[in-house]
């Protein structure tokens, strides 16, 4: 059975989400064989192989972390060229797309970024998107060389698929572009505890309706009783309200929750473009022609200030 | 000391309009009104800034890859203060996906002389967030990408890339390729000097010829990639609409419970 490389994301060894989605969506093509790069590297393995993985290739180097980009997609082709496989499946991240497109650019492929769905066809991959801020839905396939796409998060179930997930170390030589562009300083975002935007199962987002930093508390409640992550509109983030990392819609994350809870948002086509696809959709504003209600499955038309707070109350007592 | 920017922009349908695709499965780009991509005045911007900033002589090229209304975008950009202006227009050109785009873009970027490449983070009708890459990767200098700050001196571009782990402050040697986001700072609108003076500034048209470009490298045939289908989303259904009359955040909490969310 032909092999798909999958390059994982993970942080220190710990495997994030999507990458464990896309061990799901690779199986449907052929057998997933990893690639973790960069300190932990070794460790992402035995989660890779409960997932699915028959091989992780693994390869350490403090470049990983120095320099931006190159080197990964330096290790990334030397992993291709070992392997030979029929398809690379990288997360939709900033930076897994740059890493994506530059390796296929180098190994003259075509590449297809932010696929919400993928299956197997006559003519390889055939990969879901949704574009026009979700309006369509298109089918797409790498017509010219090996398949590269790049897949978002929450795009398929995670299942287990128990395989050897065999550890072998990857040989790789920097390209001369490797060091170009330092990492002269970083700093590590501190955790809030709660779920990854991205990869949540619930969002609860609030835009300029909430009217201040200090009345997030009230979003962050609700999210908190939902076991939720929290978003915000461009709007919100423009004020300063809420960090930029929170941002859903084209500029910031797009999320595909099973739920979305929007408070005091107004639905511009940039924002949608970022939550559409979510499952369930629901909204609490006081203006009953907010584009926001065209999207939900149910509506709240009303103050936030008194709708969300009575909403977090039933929603701990329900839970007990 | 000269540093010449180029800062590529495109021309894309204005993300309000109904945007839909043609028979041929490429973006339709007669139907909705087009625009300079909103995103790309944010590099426009870094450009004007950079150059402002600096004690060298510094002089900014705006560069397009599209069709004859693409003009449009490159006069925006000239009228917000760039100097001059490059059109790469050619009839084989159309259906040209992200490789493709890249080549003709980076054989333009050689041609027009260069040391700091500034582009947007995305486009906002394919919004794939590559091209930058791709430059630099074609190019063979580094890629400063996704910076919320930029600054150049001594022959160096530093940023900050506000990244979902981290938050990175990166540096490099010029020539390179800077991506920025709209989190850079607001764009200027261009005043109405700089409307009547950008009548007045240069743009040059070049057609594939002029790149030393084939026809079959480009454009639908030269596609890596191909859309087999499109479909517009299906309306979602109506959904429930209540009035808040005091019992507003129950009656949700009750459709959350329905629905196994609680
Ligand atoms: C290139 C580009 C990229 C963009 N990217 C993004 C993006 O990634 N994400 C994004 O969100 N936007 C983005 N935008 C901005 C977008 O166009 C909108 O401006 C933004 O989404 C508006 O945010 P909002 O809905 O919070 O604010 P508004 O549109 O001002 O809406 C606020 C809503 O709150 C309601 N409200 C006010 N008070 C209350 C109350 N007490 N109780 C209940 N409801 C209340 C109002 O009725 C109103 O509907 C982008 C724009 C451009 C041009
Ligand atoms: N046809 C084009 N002409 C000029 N610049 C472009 C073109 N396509 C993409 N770009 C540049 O590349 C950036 C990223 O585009 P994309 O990878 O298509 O999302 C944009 O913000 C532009 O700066």
């Amino acid at each position: 059975m032909a092999e798909v490389l999958v390059y994982v994301d993970h942080v220190d060894g710990a495997v994030r989400k999507p990458t464990l989605e896309l061990l799901t969506l690779a199986r449907r093509i052929g057998e997933p064989v990893a690639v973790a790069l960069g300190n932990g590297a070794a460790d992402t393995a035995a989660t890779l192989a409960e997932h699915g993985a028959v091989k992780v290739l693994t390869h350490e180097a403090a470049e990983y972390a120095d320099y931006l980009v190159v080197p990964k997609v330096d290790a990334l082709q030397a992993a291709y060229e070992a392997v030979s496989p029929a398809a690379v499946l990288v997360p939709s991240s900033a930076e897994g797309k740059e890493i994506a497109a530059r390796l296929a650019l180098r190994i003259g492929s075509g590449i297809i970024t932010d696929a919400v769905d993928l299956e197997a066809g006559d003519e390889g991959p055939v990969a879901t998107q949704s574009v026009f801020a979700a309006a369509y839905t298109t089918k797409s396939r790498v017509s010219k060389g090996t398949p590269v796409i790049t897949v978002k998060p929450n795009s398929a179930a995670v299942e287990a698929a128990p395989a050897a997930g065999a550890v072998e170390a990857l040989s790789v030589s920097f390209s001369a572009q490797a060091t170009g562009t330092k990492v002269t300083a970083r700093t590590p975002r501190e955790s809030t505890g709660r779920p990854e935007l991205t990869e949540a199962a619930i969002v609860v987002s609030g835009g300029r309706g909430v009217n201040g930093a200090e009345n997030f508390a009230i979003i962050e409640a609700l999210a908190d009783s939902l076991g939720a992550a929290v978003g915000a509109s461009r709007a919100a983030v423009d004020a300063g309200w809420y960090p930029h990392t929170n941002q859903v819609g084209q500029t910031g994350k797009s999320v595909s929750p099973q739920l979305y809870i929007a408070s005091g948002i107004s639905g511009a086509i940039q924002h949608r473009a970022g939550m559409q696809t979510s499952k369930t959709i629901v909204a609490i504003n006081k203006d009953p022609e907010a584009p926001i209600f065209d999207l939900v499955d149910y509506g709240v038309v009303g103050d936030l200030f008194d709708v969300v707070p009575q909403l977090t109350e039933e929603v701990k007592t329900r839970k007990g | 000391m000269s540093l010449r920017i180029v800062v590529t922009v495109k021309y894309v349908p204005d993300a309000t309009g109904d945007r839909h695709f043609a028979d041929d499965l490429t973006v339709d780009r007669d139907d909705v009104d087009g625009l300079l991509s909103e995103l790309d005045e944010y590099a426009v911007e870094q450009a004007l800034q950079i150059s402002e900033n600096s004690d060298d002589d510094v002089e900014i090229t705006v560069l397009t890859v599209g069709p004859e209304d693409a003009k449009d975008a490159l006069r925006k950009a000239l009228s917000m203060g760039a100097d001059k202006a490059v059109h790469v227009e050619d009839d084989d050109l159309h259906g040209t996906d992200a490789i493709g785009t890249s080549l003709v873009l980076a054989k333009a970027i050689e041609k027009a002389g260069y040391d700091l490449v500034i582009s947007g983070m995305a486009s906002t009708d394919g919004t794939m967030g590559v091209v930058p890459a791709l430059l630099a990767e074609r190019l063979g200098v580094p890629q400063v990408t996704l910076l919320s700050e930029v600054s150049v001196e001594d022959g160096t571009v530093k940023g900050r890339r506000d990244g979902d782990a981290a938050s990175e402050q990166l540096e490099a040697s010029l020539p390179a390729v800077v991506s920025v986001t709209d989190q850079s700072g607001e764009a200027r609108y261009p005043s109405f000097k700089g409307i009547m003076a950008a009548k007045k500034k240069p743009v040059e048209s070049w057609d594939l010829s002029d790149l030393d470009l084939e026809a079959e490298e480009v454009g639908l045939e030269g596609a890596y990639t191909t859309v087999d289908a499109a479909a517009e989303r299906p309306a979602r259904t109506a959904g429930t609409i209540v009035k808040d009359e005091g019992e507003g955040g129950k009656q949700l909490a009750e459709f959350l419970a329905s629905q196994k969310f609680i």
